[in-house]
């Protein structure tokens, strides 16, 4: 698949809560195949702290309106930057990068997300229900007013909820939630921050399921010509940039 | 017509513009973004005799204008190199350089004559400014004995052009310069990275597992340039240089400080098409100087 760089307008900025907003971009181009877990790397203009781009999943893509939604969390000067831009603005772009989610078909699968690790799970979990696979996912998050676009992921299967403070859905972690001790499930997918993904992976290596899970190293190219975002695998270290970010867990070291 | 085209002691490259190594991979990672033919030469990964699982993560930093790398010359040996990566990339229509790095002076030796024995491959770039290695590496690069006598030992195995990468992280970068111009290298290319560190002061920890790397970026640039100019003035073997060029601009700067080409690196993550655009705007600033030859540029910096 032909990497590209290309700009892209703003088309609508939606604040989700205090710290989350997604970012919906159009191409002037048509958009080419996108794969579940690629990401993009933007460009953050005019700031001396922002200097490489920043990696950031692909939410979710609409063919229709050429466009890509970015689900995107404040953190710091480049997230920060991006939650100010406007309709018409421009965004430069460095796509589609990295490999993919595999996708079973009938299968009964679990997503798990948590923080802005849910950013890539809801164009997985459109993708493997038209492959014909029953879709139950997981949201792990602080407080109910954390738990945003649940409509958006209720069109393609199940949605649960995790909440540290208890406000809704099952109190604690994603990995706590009842429906993993009553039901079993084929295949496990999951992306947020590491501990969470251990859990994940432990989880699943009990069940003796496959369990994909996305890294979310530091990188500065995004294409595979530093090396600087490895991860060490049973076969080396891989970039996660281009041999990632997804990676099936039996191939970590984890 | 204006005439891009540079001879570095019998090396001659279609324009000045390189890439610079351990920024561009193999080439092969900027196919989809650029025609790498129109470059005038690209600069491999840093490869050594054996292979190197480099350092752990995290091996890179964010900086004002620029970054700290520890990558720490991750590379699968010479071997792999001229068995399965050359084959690949050798139908490249440009000049293709590989950047030799050792921790002994017979790594540097068996690594470099095995290269000699490659057609497609017009020259090395001798790297002994590596910071990211415990042994060997920069440690070769900041003593003019050291930096003599690595020069000394492959340039009797090699008989291509020999160009010799030198540290920044020295007191005086002409004695070295001249060093090893001594020893029989063809160029000298200038600047690595220099030598930093990041702090991350929530955790009190490194953001670095190494905790010090190599800086490069637009942070690195006037100190670049004044070691350009330094060696200009100090050797008659052409100068390749490098260090935080972004656009055209800064490339002619390095030129007019007295490189005869220049290397492009960090600014490949951020632009992978910089390389084809810095080749056109050269063009378009001789064409607004009135300047023929590039060659006329070289050192054409104005001291009343
Ligand atoms: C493949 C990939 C996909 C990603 N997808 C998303 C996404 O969909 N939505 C989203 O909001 N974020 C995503 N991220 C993370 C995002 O890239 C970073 O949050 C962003 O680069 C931070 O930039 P900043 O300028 O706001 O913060 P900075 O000022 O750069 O950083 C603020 C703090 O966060 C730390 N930090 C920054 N980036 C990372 C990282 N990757 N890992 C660990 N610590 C980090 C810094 O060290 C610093 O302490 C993704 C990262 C990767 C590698
Ligand atoms: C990620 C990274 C890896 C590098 N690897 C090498 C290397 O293997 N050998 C080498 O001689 N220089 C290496 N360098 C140094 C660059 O080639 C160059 O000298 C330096 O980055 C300054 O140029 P720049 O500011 O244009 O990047 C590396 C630089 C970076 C950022
Ligand atoms: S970020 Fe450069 S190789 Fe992955």
């Amino acid at each position: 698949m032909k990497k590209l760089v290309q700009d892209f307008e703003v088309l609508h900025r939606e604040e989700l809560n205090d710290e989350h907003f997604t970012l919906e971009i159009r191409a002037y181009e048509p958009l080419p195949e996108i794969k579940p877990g690629q990401f993009v790397n933007v460009l953050v203009e005019n700031s001396t702290q922002t200097f490489l781009r920043r990696p950031l999943s692909i939410h979710f893509v609409d063919y229709e309106k050429n466009s890509i939604k970015l689900y995107i969390k404040r953190i710091g000067e480049g997230t920060k930057k991006l939650g100010t831009l406007v309709s018409g603005d421009k965004l430069n772009l460095v796509f589609p990068l990295g490999n993919q989610y595999s996708i079973p078909s009938s299968s009964k699968t679990l997503l798990i997300g948590g923080g802005c690790g849910v950013a890539p799970l809801l164009y997985l979990a459109k993708h493997l229900k038209e492959a014909g696979n029953e879709v139950t996912t997981i949201l792990g998050v602080r407080s109910a007013i954390d738990a945003v676009e649940m409509d958006a992921y209720k069109a393609y299967g199940r949605i649960l909820v995790t909440t540290e403070d208890g406000s809704l859905g099952d109190k604690g972690y994603p990995t706590q939630h009842s429906i993993l001790t009553n039901e079993n499930f084929d295949y496990t997918f999951t992306c947020g921050p590491e501990p969470m993904m251990k859990a994940v992976a432990r989880y699943a290596k009990e069940k003796n399921i496959p369990c994909e899970v996305s890294l979310e190293n530091t990188m500065a190219c995004g294409f595979g010509a530093c090396l600087c975002c490895v991860t060490p695998t049973k076969t080396g270290n891989k970039c996660v940039c281009t041999e990632g970010p997804v990676f099936n867990i039996n191939d970590l070291t984890w | 017509m204006v005439n891009l085209e540079v001879n570095l002691k019998g090396l001659s490259l279609k324009n000045p513009v390189m890439t610079a190594s351990g920024t561009f991979g193999y080439g092969e990672e900027f196919d989809d973004f650029i025609d790498i033919d129109r470059l005038g030469g690209i600069l491999v990964k840093g490869t050594t005799r054996h292979h190197r699982e480099g350092n752990p993560y995290p091996r890179m930093a964010e900086t004002p204008s620029g970054m700290l790398n520890a990558v720490g010359l991750q590379n699968k040996g010479v071997e792999n190199f001229c068995n399965d990566i050359y084959p690949r990339i050798k139908h490249y229509n440009t000049n293709i350089l590989v950047n030799v790095s050792g921790s002994t002076i017979e790594d540097y030796i068996e690594t470099a004559s095995m290269i000699n024995e490659l057609d497609r491959i017009p020259a090395i770039e001798l790297n002994i400014s590596c910071p990211n290695v415990k042994e060997g590496g920069m440690a070769f690069g900041t003593s003019c004995v050291s930096a003599a006598s690595v020069v000394k030992a492959v340039r009797k195995v090699y008989n291509k052009h020999l160009m010799v990468k030198l540290s920044p992280n020295v007191t005086d970068i002409s004695e070295i310069a001249k060093a090893v111009e001594a020893e029989g290298a063809d160029s000298v290319s200038l600047i690595n990275t220099l030598l930093g560190m990041a702090i991350d002061a929530e955790s009190r920890r490194p953001l670095l597992s190494t905790i010090t790397g190599g800086l490069s970026g637009p942070c690195v640039k006037p100190v670049a340039l004044r070691m350009v100019w330094q060696v200009f003035r100090a050797i008659n073997i052409p100068i390749i240089g490098l260090g935080g060029i972004m656009n055209a601009k800064d490339a002619i700067e390095f030129i007019l400080a007295g490189a005869s080409a220049i290397q492009i690196g960090t600014a490949n993550f951020i632009d992978p098409q910089v390389t084809v655009k810095v080749v056109e705007g050269i063009k378009e600033y001789m064409i607004r100087h009135k300047v023929q030859n590039i060659s006329d540029l070289v050192g054409a910096l104005e001291i009343q």
